[in-house]
């Protein structure tokens, strides 16, 4: 399984939970866990999902919940990648 | 250093709130009611000589050595079973009691082997003593008669005569040294409760027997070691006197294996260790142990051990031995190589929950303030992560409730998902003993475990259930608590919010909840499952016990909520015998947590997004601390896997025996350029590494170990390193190298640290420790004394919360391919990936995992016990032997995990935990077939553990 497909998995299986939850709380209450437990990385991936693949495979209270995920920063320059751009300007 | 003092008072205090004043041989004193006169005499500092008494086991009064004069009471009563009353006036030494015990001696020693000079108790000798006592100076009977001492009398082969027992591989049983004390008999039965040891025969033919005449090792005799403490001469002998000698000092220390965290006395001769003894005033385990920690640490000074730090360029080459310097400046250089080049979050590390709280909060400390980013995590993902957060919705804190001895106040427990005999085993000889009181005790398990029938002990209920069906289960026992009236509304409306329990108790009252429904899926009867709740809710003080069968399943966080409805809706919070209690696996994974182990908190639960909390440690630090939540393990590998994630410090885990779906764990790992791995010996991760840093063993350091119940303990150095460092040197040193300016001399300076920084440790310091002995957290200005029971006055989080359960049904089915459902679990003499146990004698109770296969599933498939077996999953496949077995339904199988060569976690799958990513280890669906050897996997396997365990310049490591 790529590791994109885990994510989505991961996803909706939050989202599972959350569905049964009082209605109210449910979008927040996935939007809270991956924001206190999904890794920059992982969000940005995810968002990568949500942006630019439709969403695709992702539950319905995921989508849902997706504007109040924390968007991560951009992903950071290493040193060396910026070394090497300074050195080809 | 003298030997750690602990007197015997003979018997067992008394619980007794009125108190009794007597006179004993002149001197007033006051005790409990219900407390012996041996008892009170000793109090008062009078020994009453005594050999069948010691205060471990209930008073038998058979060795008539401990009478006493009363007046206004005929005869001669024997202390031991005498009890205090009022007004009494003892006498312990008159001459009528001098004639009798003198003559009681004589008997005993007309019937004992006189070779005190070369016997292995010398010095430590009660019968030694007791001569001595009484003042014994000839026996008029002589040594001529019936006896059991000699093999041969006059010539004549003595039938009486018996030779040692050395069948065990820890201690002798010599009958010819046995007075029949039965002290050994009643420590098995009162203390560990396993009821393996009698006495044979009448009068003069008695003697100790294991089982029916048979020898330890093949009897029922768990080696736990009670027999052997109790045992007042050299009847019953640990191998290591024998060879050694008897100890000249002692030291209190923690056990390092599992969560229950046993005091010992580390008796030693110099540098030595003599034997570990059990300590009577630990709080955890009251002076019991089991066999790993009193028996099996010689592994601490196996030859395998690695002593010197090693490197190589690539995982195919030989390990090249360097030195400390030379490990320590490739790691930094490597580090900030992969960071330069990768960026700052592409390493990370791995706290160890078998290392101290102190090491593993620098190893948390590296990583936040020296690789800049929050990529730690610790083995506690694999096993109670959903307990922290399960607990932490529900009560606002992950905190088990209650201390151990909480237990003796039980009257129901509820056992789920755990298998206490074999895993947390001083803790089930505690609940055994509560249980033959008359507690009683549902068992929730697929397997039937040894609580649910064995001597003296029989559940009332035992439910079955399928694996990946306890959401079900547990709420279907809430569906008949609410819909019975059974909960306890004064508590809920008192403690919790009340709202939020109408919605819960809506939901679990939904018909598709009861246990008419849920039956057809989770296997239980729905009348066996009425009879538990029901009993659960109305008798007594209800406890809930509970292992890794319920955190490791992808409802593992779900599970856990449900058994916190239960116990709220049961009004079974805050006070003594109630609770919530996880049985924690690894001896300090709740300090590991505790210490901030887990990518998005800092040492005491504190969220890394928390502001104020950052600031405290960013102050102390000098450091700009990353507010995001790190990578978990799972998503580490993910990682590397990906390309992101390059280096790894890993102290004192083996990930690739211990983690799930090892063929994802190896190509995260084989995808790293820089996998440091510090450990003792050449773990299976060690495959896959580019430098060694050898570790050193908890005899070896100073620390403290946080056990299941929150109690601190300190861990004292008993022996030098023989790696040269203790564990937090090595992490001390490897941060210098990194250009950290730690300067740490002791851990006590870093507990002061954890104290400084973390408000439920505020009171604790190495003096608090000394002074008090151990304190379970919170520990601070509010809980100066510690906190034995949590949320006596009101739940952490203010009203508990009560959280609606779905069941959902694991992705991971059976069908065609793959019928069985397998699950796994642990023995008692072997410790998880069986790093130390595998390299001690323990090995002779079980020297290969066994897959449990039920008879009907093994006959449709031509599978006779002992059989090689071919064990299939989408995952992967291995083979190991079957064993065939009703204790497992049909349908279910069942392996542990303790062999590398088993490479169990082949076949579990990455499924995990929804809340967590704790990995789904406890259903795995699968196909077994005859087999004719390894598969291809193990094979190739083998290889290259072969491979990469090479040493340039030695041998070829035997393993």
């Amino acid at each position: 399984m790529s590791e994109g497909n885990k994510l989505v998995r991961m996803a909706n299986q939050i989202a599972t939970f959350f569905h049964s939850q009082p209605a109210s709380e449910a979008a927040n209450g996935v939007a809270t866990h991956i924001n206190k437990f999904w890794e920059p990385r992982m969000r940005r991936q995810f968002f990568d999902i949500v942006d630019n693949h439709g969403g695709e495979g992702l539950d319905s209270l995921v989508l849902e919940a997706a504007p109040l995920i924390h968007r991560p920063p951009p992903a950071e320059v290493p040193p060396a990648a910026r070394a090497g751009n300074a050195a080809a300007h | 250093m003298p030997l750690v003092p602990e007197i015997d008072f003979g018997t067992p205090a008394s619980r007794s709130e009125r108190m009794v004043t007597l006179t004993i041989d002149g001197n007033e004193i006051t005790v409990p009611e219900g407390t012996s006169i041996m008892r009170a005499s000793m109090e008062a500092g009078i020994k009453v000589p005594k050999l069948c008494a010691t205060d471990m086991v209930d008073a038998f009064g058979s060795c008539r050595l401990c009478l006493v004069e009363i007046e206004g009471r005929n005869g001669t009563p024997a202390s031991c079973t005498t009890p205090v009353a009022p007004g009494l006036v003892v006498h312990t030494q008159t001459s009528r009691l001098k004639d009798i015990r003198k003559g009681v001696m004589e008997l005993y020693i007309s019937d004992h082997p006189l070779d005190c000079l070369t016997c292995a108790a010398n010095g430590d000798c009660e019968l030694q003593d007791m001569a001595g006592a009484v003042g014994l100076r000839d026996v008029r009977y002589g040594y001529e008669g019936d006896n059991h001492v000699k093999a041969r009398n006059n010539g004549e082969i003595n039938a009486r005569w018996m030779p040692k027992d050395e069948s065990n591989p820890y201690f002798t049983y010599d009958p010819s040294k046995c007075i029949v004390c039965s002290r050994c008999v009643r420590a098995c039965e009162e203390v560990q409760g396993t009821f393996a040891l009698t006495i044979e025969g009448r009068g003069f033919d008695s003697r100790v027997s294991p089982g029916m005449h048979e020898h330890f090792l093949e009897s029922e005799c768990v080696s736990c070691g009670a027999c052997v403490q109790a045992c007042p001469t050299a009847t019953l002998t640990e191998k290591s006197v024998i060879e050694i000698g008897q100890p000249e000092h002692s030291v209190v220390t923690t056990c390092a294996y599992c969560g229950v965290g046993c005091s010992f006395k580390a008796e030693m001769r110099g540098e030595e260790l003599v034997r570990m003894v059990p300590w009577k005033d630990g709080q955890a385990n009251r002076g019991h142990s089991c066999v790993k920690g009193r028996f099996a640490y010689g592994y601490s000074t196996h030859k395998e051990r690695i002593l010197n730090p090693m490197i190589r360029e690539k995982i195919s080459d030989p390990w090249c031995e360097v030195t400390w310097e030379e490990a320590n400046a490739h790691v930094a250089a490597e580090f900030r190589r992969i960071q330069y080049q990768y960026g700052r979050d592409s390493i990370g590390g791995i706290t160890s929950s078998r290392c101290t709280n102190e090491e593993t909060f620098l190893v948390q400390k590296l990583i936040r303030a020296g690789f800049g980013n929050n990529n730690v995590d610790t083995c506690a993902r694999v096993c109670h992560s959903p307990t922290g957060y399960g607990l932490g919705q529900a009560f606002g804190t992950s905190a088990g409730t209650q201390n151990f001895d909480s237990v003796e106040h039980t009257d129901v427990v509820i056992v789920i998902g755990a298998n206490p005999t074999d895993g947390h085993p001083v803790f089930a000889s505690r609940l055994k003993k509560r249980l033959r009181q008359g507690a009683k005790l549902i068992v929730i398990d697929p397997r039937r475990i040894e609580l649910v029938s064995s001597p003296h002990i029989k559940a009332s209920y035992h439910l079955p259930l399928k694996p990946g069906t306890n959401v079900a289960v547990v709420t279907a026992l809430a569906h008949v608590i609410v819909t019975e009236g059974l909960y306890d509304e004064k508590f809920i409306r008192e403690r919790c919010d009340w709202s939020e329990f109408e919605d819960w108790a809506a939901f679990v009252a939904e018909p598709r909840h009861s246990p008419e429904e849920t039956e057809a899926f989770t296997g239980v009867p729905a009348e066996t499952l009425r009879g538990a709740a029901r009993l659960f809710a109305t008798g007594g003080n209800g406890s809930i016990y509970y292992g890794l069968g319920v955190t490791e399943h992808s409802q593992g966080s779900t599970t856990v909520m449900a058994i916190a409805n239960l116990a709220m809706a049961t009004g079974n919070i805050g006070r003594e015998g109630v609770g919530v209690n996880p049985l924690r696996g690894q001896n300090n994974v709740q300090g590991s947590c505790d210490m901030g182990s887990f990518p998005h908190e800092l040492p005491g639960y504190r969220h890394i997004s928390d502001d104020a909390t950052r600031e405290i440690f960013e102050k102390l630090w000098g450091v700009t601390l990353n507010n995001e939540p790190g990578l978990r393990i799972p998503n580490m590998l993910d990682a590397a896997v990906e390309g992101t994630f390059k280096g790894l410090y890993i102290q004192g885990e083996d990930i690739l025996q211990s983690d799930p779906d090892t063929r994802h764990v190896s190509a995260g790992l084989a995808a790293m350029e820089c996998v440091v791995v510090q450990d003792l010996f050449l773990n299976e991760t060690a495959n896959y590494a580019h430098v060694f840093l050898p570790g050193s063993t908890f005899l070896e350091k100073d620390g403290t170990f946080t056990n299941a119940e929150r109690r601190i303990n300190r861990v004292r150095r008993v022996m030098t390193p023989k790696n040269g460092y203790a564990d937090w040197e090595v992490t001390q040193n490897l941060a210098r190298a990194m250009g950290l300016a730690w300067n740490y001399s002791h851990p006590s300076e870093i507990m002061d640290e954890i104290a400084a920084t973390t408000p439920s440790f505020a009171l604790v310091s190495y003096d608090y420790l000394e002074k008090n002995g151990s304190v379970q957290w919170p520990c601070n200005e509010k809980n100066p004394q510690g906190s034995p029971i949590m949320h006596i006055n009101g739940f952490v989080r203010g009203k508990g919360k009560f959280i609606r359960t779905e069941y959902v049904a694991t992705d991971e089915k059976t069908g065609p391919r793959f019928p069985l459902l397998l699950t796994t679990g642990r023995i008692l003499s072997q410790y998880n990936v069986g790093a130390q146990t595998r390299r001690t004698e323990n090995v002779v109770w079980h020297e290969e995992d066994r897959l449990e296969i039920h008879p009907h599933d093994a006959e449709n498939r031509g599978i006779r016990d002992g059989d090689w077996v071919r064990l299939a999953s989408r995952a992967g496949e291995t083979t190991l032997r079957a064993l065939v077995t009703d204790r497992v339904a049909p349908g279910v199988v069942y392996t542990t995990f303790h062999h590398p060569t088993t490479q169990a976690n082949v076949i579990t799958t990455d499924f995990s935990d929804w809340a967590t990513n704790c990995p789904e280890y406890k259903v795995t669906a699968v196909q077994i077939s005859p087999s004719n050897g390894p598969s291809d996997w193990q094979i190739e396997y083998d290889e290259l553990a072969r491979r990469s365990r090479r040493i340039r310049g030695k041998l070829e490591a035997a393993e």
